[in-house]
């Protein structure tokens, strides 16, 4: 089974804020606030507003902020949950509908294989308990880009619940020490995505594109576990990578949230469970859709779709179809590496820093190219890290590139952290093949580096009359040199290395410059 | 009378009639159920018009033989569909379509390839499955505005073209199915063949009523009655039904036809446009047990694209002959002799529950307990579906849309006003009442609740020995529009759907059969319930009990007469019925 079969789209958040009472360590203020405590957050098929049970006047005590996350994980198969449509992105608008997708009438769902085994490889990486008998519902609601006029979703048994989701951060002072943390999974259901509305306000005309609707959705309900926004945006980036994920997330939108809830309740405003998003030009939150006022989605069972039964070893029926079963513990049998495991293996294996190993698998791809590089280099861990995540993803930060569009492959890499190593460049040398290897003319560095001659002098001669000739020139700083100024030699190690173009390691220049000017 | 060449213009290329028979069926020549093709009592040649009477496997078999070519069968079922056209039976008559497949069944019975029992053999389908390139209702404005054209076949359709069946056309139906009569739908009500049968009409004389005829018809049931008035008025000789409630076995009855509710999950329900998608079955329309299983066998299987069908391969369907019932249990469910029964109803279901046991089978009494809920059930569950499959009727995708354009949910609003008739608005009205969040618990999951003890009550009784149940199908014969219509609709569904709705509840296998005709002169069928999946052996019990009760063929000459004199520039339709 490919690994990467999930991959995180716009996550909807869920918030809720919890009044903490006089005697929490959250306090600090009022004495005889709220007494209310809430923490639990509304479950995924709530609907009703969210309201503490007393509403407190400005400013008389302060908000603890729990967050909750209900996070739509777009999966990743080749055909949507419950039709033969294929599943594309940025394909012409329609052109992946089927005739269930459109919802003409008297068609039927047809569950995805590939969906299920994709929720149940989730549900077992964190942790849940995966339910061998699960129940699709069909909730429903009005809108235009839902063409049946019901979402199916799995409202009163979901294929997995009851798991948890550790995700770790780096604190302290030099960000070396790693704190633990575990958000618990309510549930995972799968769910049908719904198409997209395109809205023309000059014509007064709304365009639906129903590609995506029906492409299967892992929807991973978070517990409100998590106190801010960079606790929650660390959790959904771990889930990130634990779904091999492909986008990115937005963390600010967190603080912004809870601020607009902390201002709406303490204006006396009630906070509905809604689902937002973010919008990036306008730097807030907007609902995403109006979801009819109270909304009711009278949630009733999808009659369509049988239980979805699943099996073990154990309970597997003898003699059954593979094709038409799914055994929990072959997937068990099949998961890949988790993200934590594979970081506690980097700072075993090459002594890598936490805050490193975290760095390094944050960027997708990164990690790969992080360990092609040490497949074909004898450099030191440590060199090769400090170049892959300095230079190298520097560069693509810089240019906004994702580590698969970088113009150096990990062999490039590689040869030039070779040259380096075996003292054939120095380190600015280095930089400078780099930079061209950068340009992606298609010379290796070991080309670059004969044609720009960035090879150190190995001429201990030449470069004593190097010295020797700098020293002549700037009797100045020589003098300087002699009166004590400790830093005038750095000048001319500089001036030095500007006449040999930077070829000549420092280290040497200073022992020459000592030694004559010792004399 | 004179048989007029002249204005034979519709039936081009028709091989002429030869035989010199004056009915539409042979007066008491054949046996309707058992003959293989042997020569009639025409001659060696049968003629087309023999033909229609006959059933399914009959013409069939004369295909086969080469007595008759698909295409002269089509025409001819073509040129009664037109001369019947008042009955209202279908909605869209595929001409074209029909006579292409029948010119291609013709060359593959040249070649001698034939794909079937069914090759070549018309057959129509209920306007609410879909059909490619064949515009498809539901009897709605909804569907109907724009003249939706599905762009593929239902599962059921499929098979039965891959068999080499002539699709005639769409039947008529109440709007979206909902209904018990077939007369509440867009394109007006279904008028019941037995309106005019000489059996029915010769009755009215002798009562001599002098009352006007022709506001007097009688409605055929439904929601499948054109359906039922298609093959009962032979224009075809299968038709597809749906069945939520007894769709299907309540028309059947009314037209003195066989009618069959499938168990639920033997046959692909994807194409069929959803009334209670957890109680709707293909049904089908046939004019004997034998034809039936002959169309069961190729609909019935597991459908790729319907996951409620199940998974076991259906071996082909061939009817065992059942010549000793002595080995058989009969359960008569006390609970269905109700009060509102008709007596006529009443006395023929003792004296079918006196057949079998006469014959050596075991007749008892038995009791489905909670059967008095199932109609308030059965509300609560269908509204609720209902509210729920209508929602995709919004004006977006296909079907009607308004003019009003000031909000999508104006849009919505208007265009599913002026799209749905009363019946089915009150529907939606209700279901998304019992779907509250509030109200779920006290009515959607106490109805399901009810509905597994109904069900429930079936699988006691026939764990405790008993075969089939015999139950009368509906409370009494077809009764005449005006007088059905002084109920709404919703009171009628309720009252008509008694004794069949149970079993769409617990998924059953049942069967109505036509018994005998009423001091009416009209049919009165009894149903079959069986265990489910045990189609074949229901529809084996059904056809020893059709062979002993030997119930008449209709007799439509008189319909034709009146057709000639109510349509005059029709009067050539005359022709295929009379010499």
């Amino acid at each position: 089974m490919a690994a990467p079969m999930l991959r995180l789209c716009c996550p909807g958040r869920r918030w809720a804020l919890a009044c903490i009472d006089g005697c929490s360590r959250h306090r600090r203020g009022a004495p005889n606030g709220c007494t209310s405590s809430r923490k639990r957050g509304q479950s995924s098929v709530a609907q009703q507003p969210f309201i503490t049970a007393q509403k407190p006047r400005k400013g008389e005590h302060e908000w603890a902020a729990v967050v909750g996350l209900e996070i739509h994980a777009q999966i990743s198969s080749k055909s949507k949950l419950f039709s033969g449509s294929q599943v594309h992105f940025a394909a012409p608008p329609n052109s992946l509908v089927s005739f269930f997708d459109a919802s003409l009438p008297g068609t039927l769902p047809v569950l995805n294989r590939r969906c299920v085994e994709a929720a149940v490889m989730t549900g077992l990486a964190l942790n849940c308990r995966i339910n061998k008998k699960s129940l699709f519902d069909r909730k429903h609601y009005f809108y235009a880009d839902l063409p049946a006029g019901y979402q199916i979703t799995q409202q009163r048994l979901p294929i997995a619940v009851n798991g948890s989701l550790v995700y770790s951060f780096c604190a302290g002072k030099n960000r070396s020490q790693v704190i633990n943390k575990t958000a618990r999974v309510k549930q995972i259901q799968l769910e049908q995505d719904s198409g997209k509305s395109l809205h023309d306000d000059l014509r007064s005309q709304t365009l639906i594109d129903l590609n995506r609707a029906g492409v299967g959705l892992l929807e991973v309900v978070l517990e409100p576990d998590m106190s801010c926004g960079e606790e929650a945006a660390t959790a959904v980036r771990e889930l990130q990578l634990i779904l091999q994920a492909l986008g990115t997330s937005q963390a600010n939108m967190a603080d912004y949230e809870i601020q607009r809830q902390i201002n709406e309740l303490e204006n006396g405003g009630e906070i509905l469970n809604e689902t937002r998003s973010f919008d990036s030009k306008l730097g807030c939150t907007i609902p995403m859709r109006d979801k009819e006022g109270k909304q009711d989605y009278r949630f009733m069972p999808e009659p369509n779709l049988p239980p979805l039964l699943l099996y073990d070893t154990e309970s597997l029926p003898a003699g059954a179809d593979p094709q038409q079963v799914i055994d929990i513990d072959r997937i068990r049998e099949q998961l890949p590496e988790l993200p934590s495991v594979t970081r506690e293996k980097l700072v075993q294996q090459y002594g890598m820093l936490p805050e490193h190993s975290f760095t390094l698998l944050n960027e997708v791809g990164l990690l790969e190219f992080f360990q092609n590089v040490m497949k074909e280099t004898r450099a030191e861990p440590k060199k090769v890290t400090s170049w892959v995540l300095n230079t190298l993803l520097g560069f693509l930060k810089q240019q906004n590139l994702a580590v698969s569009e970088s113009p150096v492959t990990p062999s490039a890499l590689a040869e030039l952290l070779n040259l380096l190593d075996r003292k054939a460049i120095s380190s600015s040398a280095a930089k400078q093949v780099f930079e061209e290897l950068w340009r992606n003319e298609g010379k290796t560095p070991a080309q670059i580096v004969s044609e720009k001659k960035l090879e150190l002098m190995q001429d201990q001669e030449a470069l004593e009359q190097l010295c020797h000739a700098v020293m002549e020139g700037h009797p100045q700083v020589v003098m300087d040199v002699k009166k004590g100024n400790p830093r005038a030699i750095n000048k001319l190690i500089g001036l030095v290395r500007k006449v040999t173009l930077s070829r000549a390691d420092p280290t040497v220049i200073k022992e020459i410059l000592e030694k004559k000017l010792a004399s | 009378m004179q048989f007029d060449q002249s204005k034979c213009s519709v039936l081009k290329g028709f091989v002429t009639i030869k035989d010199g028979c004056a009915h539409v069926v042979p007066a008491a020549a054949v046996d309707l159920y058992f003959c293989s093709v042997s020569p009639g009592p025409c001659g060696g040649r049968l003629s087309t018009r023999t033909m229609l009477g006959r059933t399914l496997r009959e013409v069939s078999a004369a295909l086969k033989q080469g007595h008759i070519t698909p295409t002269e069968l089509c025409q001819k079922c073509l040129s009664i569909i037109k001369k019947t056209k008042f009955l209202n039976a279908y909605i869209t008559v595929s001409e074209e379509v029909a006579l292409k497949q029948a010119e291609e069944s013709e060359k593959r019975y040249k070649k001698g390839h034939s794909l079937g029992d069914l090759d070549g053999i018309p057959i129509a389908v209920k306007d609410n499955f879909s059909t490619s390139g064949i515009e498809t209702t539901c009897a709605s404005n909804m569907l109907r505005g724009k003249g939706y054209v599905p762009p593929y076949n239902a599962t059921v359709v499929q098979k039965l073209l891959d068999q080499g069946a002539l699709l005639m056309g769409k039947t008529n139906l109440d709007e979206f199915a909902m209904g018990s009569g077939s007369t509440d739908g867009v394109f007006g009500p279904v008028k019941n063949p037995w309106s005019y049968s000489k059996q029915y009409r010769e009755k009215r004389k002798q009562k001599s009523h002098c009352e006007n005829e022709d506001s007097n018809w009688l409605i055929t049931g439904g929601s499948s009655g054109g359906s039922a008035a298609a093959v009962s008025a032979f224009t075809c000789f299968a038709a597809l039904g749906s069945d939520t409630g007894g769709s299907t076995r309540n028309p059947a009855a009314h037209c003195g036809l066989v009618g069959l509710k499938p168990s639920y999950g033997l046959v692909s329900r994807h194409g069929l446009i959803p009334l209670v998608n957890s109680m709707d079955v293909p049904g089908i329309l046939t004019r004997c047990v034998d034809d039936a299983a002959i169309v069961l066998g190729v609909l019935a299987g597991h459908d790729p694209k319907d996951s409620t069908t199940i998974q076991d391969p259906v071996k082909p369907f061939v009817l065992p002959s059942l010549t000793d019932v002595s080995k058989l249990c009969i359960g008569i469910p006390k609970e269905y002799l109700t009060p509102e029964l008709s007596s006529e109803v009443r006395s023929l279901w003792s004296k079918a529950a006196n057949l079998f046991e006469s014959e050596g089978a075991k007749v008892i009494e038995v009791s489905l307990p909670h059967t008095s809920y199932s109609i308030v059930c059965y509300h609560v569950l269908c509204t609720s579906e209902v509210a729920s499959n209508m929602a995709r009727f919004d004006g977006l995708e296909y079907g009607h849309r308004c003019d009003i354009d000031v909000s999508t949910e104006a849009m919505y609003a208007a265009t599913r006003r002026e799209g749905f008739n009363d019946v089915v608005r009150g529907r939606i009205l209700s279901g998304n009442f019992f779907l509250l969040k509030e109200n779920y618990e006290n009515y959607f999951v106490k109805a399901q609740k009810v509905r597994r003890l109904i069900a429930n009550d079936f699988v006691t009784v026939f764990n405790s020995g008993v075969d089939v149940l015999l139950t009368p199908t509906t409370l009494s014969e077809a009764v005449p529009y005006t007088e059905f219509i002084k109920e709404d609709n919703r009171t009628r569904s309720a009252q008509d759907d008694i004794f069949t709705q149970a079993a769409n509840m617990a998924g059953l296998p049942a069967v109505s059969v036509p018994m005998a005709l009423s001091n009416q002169g009209l049919p009165i069928g009894l149903q079959f319930i069986g265990r489910a999946f045990c189609d074949q052996e229901l529809l084996t019990i059904a056809r020893w009990f059709e062979k002993q009760v030997q119930f008449p063929v209709i007799q439509l000459q008189e319909l034709m007469d009146d057709c000639s004199s109510v349509f005059e520039n029709e009067k050539l339709a005359s022709v295929s019925l009379k010499q």
